[in-house]
């Protein structure tokens, strides 16, 4: 199968009282169809920004979004609608994205009426009652209200929503964050049944390095705006090649008590995205940091379909990548 | 205070003691936290392990005496230096709030007060429970404090607005060590950071504690933090605890339904995409409890004796205790599966 979506050298900048705060720096990214892309970083790396820019909810300050090949970086507005219906969003909060005084049908019904290819009558209906099923809301919750609901379940309204039209494409933005370990696996196994059935292509934001393990084909590591490391999902964990992406992965809380992690400590802070330097952005945290980190970074393949952002890259894992070649 | 660096490590120092919490909401009676029983030791951390509605930081709260008085009642008793923190006057209970017992909050932002320097809020604090102290040596000691979590000199003078949110957690932090507590109690103490910062917080509020021989009662819901940094854990649910243990006893030998539940639900760092085991159902209303064990609407094992009456308490050997009709039962399931 193909790529679905691809950006391509995609900006998003926003204008401050201090100055452009680059959210989405030259970000290069592609979709595979009926995969998950996890996209990881720190809160403030800009990835639901990226999330946001690629579904049209915001426009892109430079850059190129194609969708199955076809440029769609500024949709007109007739354009807009019928991309909606490929590309959808499911939030983190369901609670602040559902509409407190529509019941689970009207949160549903509303997409299908505006694509206008429902009127309201028996075929409505049964579509309303085909998603319901589709993500597990029984049928006596149709007329409840938001607040009626439990996290779980109103997330799973939110994913009903989503799928109303039958999308492509569906940008996930820390879709299980809210909710309880136990519910957390319910929606994550929802979410992954669907894309069996489906063929639906994802783009998963999450912080949480254990889940985003669990239901990517491939994951990006974002800092600051950038792409610094993109690799399929298990070789990341196993081989993370980038300093910041070794850090992030060694910090994660691990439940095995008998082999206790050794920490890639972290000193200095966060350089600011407002007005960054050129050059790599995570040099003020980085233990490797030399002169030659202050020129900008491009992305490299480093091994096959693992591309990373760091001129140092190959010196730091020399070892690593000697034994990879023989 | 002196007498505390000469005490041994894992001397008791709270003995909580078939706690009640119960708040009245309107015509319901919530029923937060069910006859609970554990211990706090010096210079070791308990886990309060447990979903939310579990009744968690009502214990937490319970403990500080800052439940709102209006609709809550409290039963049991909560022992520290020979008293029942339950039963001493308020004035005495100002004393040891913030000074023996001490609480980082999970939300820095709303824990801090966004008008006042952050020096000026840790030396408050200090001056409050020690005013024989002067303005200036009360605002040195903030700053060897400060300086302990990692904010330099230099900053001490900044609004919390100014810091990062790894920054503010760890300006919280030490407000909650600045009078140097027996105890500290920390409410997902680093919920709000990420992965990264997170290791640095968790890092030092351990590396304070063994140092300067102070208990922690760690509230949370992620595991790998337990794994990290707790000696004991205590899994909650509806308001009980419903399995004890040492961490080694509780991660190797999970033996109560939910905590094996709460194992199976964790997405696993190595294994592969498998499916996940979630729990099946809702987290009951702690207004609406079922009867027997609290856990048999959701118990994949549940019999017919869990619907009703008392759970027996069943001692597992070493620390190890679980609350539950049908341990063996379980464990040769649980065998089987695997």
């Amino acid at each position: 199968m193909g790529t679905l979506v691809e950006v391509r050298d995609l900006k998003k900048y926003f204008n401050t009282p201090r100055g452009q705060l680059h959210a989405v720096d030259n970000v290069n990214m592609k979709f595979e169809e009926g995969t998950t892309m996890g996209v990881v970083g720190e809160s403030g790396c800009g990835k639901s920004t990226l999330a946001r820019t690629i579904i049209h909810l915001h426009e892109p300050t430079k850059g190129q979004i194609l969708y199955q090949g076809q440029d769609v970086t500024y949709p007109t507005r007739k354009e807009l609608p019928a991309l909606r219906e490929k590309m959808q969003i499911i939030f983190q909060d369901p609670y602040m994205t559902l509409n407190p005084r529509y019941t689970v049908e009207d949160t549903l019904k509303e997409p299908l009426v505006l694509s206008g290819e429902y009127k309201a009558g028996h075929a409505l209906d049964k579509q309303i009652s085909k998603l319901m099923d589709m993500v597990g809301i029984s049928k006596r919750l149709r007329m409840a209200y938001p607040h009626e609901l439990s996290g779980g379940r109103r997330q799973r309204v939110g994913i009903g929503r989503s799928l109303a039209m039958n999308p492509k494409f569906i940008a996930c933005d820390e879709p299980v964050s809210a909710l309880d370990v136990s519910i957390q696996a319910q929606i994550i196994n929802l979410l992954m049944d669907l894309q069996e059935e489906y063929k639906l292509t994802y783009m998963f934001v999450t912080h949480d390095m254990s889940v985003v393990r669990h239901i990517s084909h491939n994951i990006s590591v974002m800092y600051l705006g950038q792409l610094v490391e993109t690799s399929p999902s298990k070789e990341l964990f196993d081989k993370p090649l980038h300093p910041y992406t070794k850090a992030l992965i060694s910090a994660i809380p691990s439940t095995d008590i008998d082999h206790p992690k050794k920490r890639i400590e972290l000193k200095g802070e966060l350089m600011s995205p407002v007005n960054p330097k050129p050059g790599c952005r995570f040099l003020p945290r980085c233990p490797y940091a030399t002169e030659a980190c202050r020129a900008p970074q491009q992305l490299e393949e480093v091994l096959p379909g693992h591309l990373v952002s760091c001129c140092r890259v190959k010196e730091i894992n020399k070892d690593l990548l000697q034994k990879e070649g023989e | 205070m002196a007498d505390r660096r000469t005490a041994k490590k894992g001397e008791e120092l709270v003995h909580v003691e078939d706690l009640y919490v119960e708040y009245s909401a309107g015509k319901k009676i919530v029923h937060a936290i069910n006859g609970v029983t554990f211990d706090i030791r010096r210079g070791e951390a308990l886990a309060l392990v447990g979903e939310s509605g579990c009744g968690k930081s009502t214990i937490a709260k319970a403990i500080l005496r800052i439940l709102p008085d209006y609709g809550s009642r409290t039963g049991g008793c909560i022992e520290f230096e020979g008293k029942n923190l339950l039963e001493i006057p308020e004035k005495e209970m100002e004393k040891v709030r913030g000074d023996k017992i001490s609480m980082v909050f999970q939300d820095p932002m709303t824990a801090l007060n966004p008008v006042k320097k952050i020096l000026t809020q840790i030396s408050s604090v200090i001056k409050l429970h020690h005013p024989e102290l002067s303005k200036k040596e009360a605002e040195e000691q903030a700053i060897k404090m400060l300086e302990r979590v990692g904010i330099t000199p230099d900053r001490v003078r900044d609004y919390p607005h100014q810091f990062s949110g790894g920054q503010q957690q760890r300006v919280v932090v030490a407000i909650g060590l600045s009078c140097d507590p027996d105890l500290l109690l920390a409410d997902e103490p680093t919920t709000a950071l990420d992965v990264t910062i997170q290791a640095q917080v968790l890092d030092m509020m351990t590396e304070l504690i063994r140092e300067t021989n102070t208990a922690m009662l760690m509230i949370t819901h992620n595991l790998g933090i337990v794994a990290e940094t707790c000696d004991y854990v205590a899994v909650l649910y509806g308001g009980e605890i419903v399995e004890y243990g040492s961490k080694r006893e509780i991660f190797k030998n999970p033996s109560h339904p939910y905590t094996i539940g709460l194992f199976g639900a964790l997405p696993d760092l190595h294994g592969d995409g498998d499916r996940l085991k979630p729990i099946a159902g809702v987290m009951p209303e702690p207004s609406d409890l079922p009867s027997g064990c609290k856990f048999h609407t959701r118990c994949p094992y549940a019999t017919k004796e869990c619907e009703n009456g008392p759970v027996p308490v069943v001692e597992l050997g070493g620390t190890h205790r679980c609350q539950c009709h049908n341990i063996e039962a379980v464990a040769k399931a649980i065998q089987k599966e695997a």
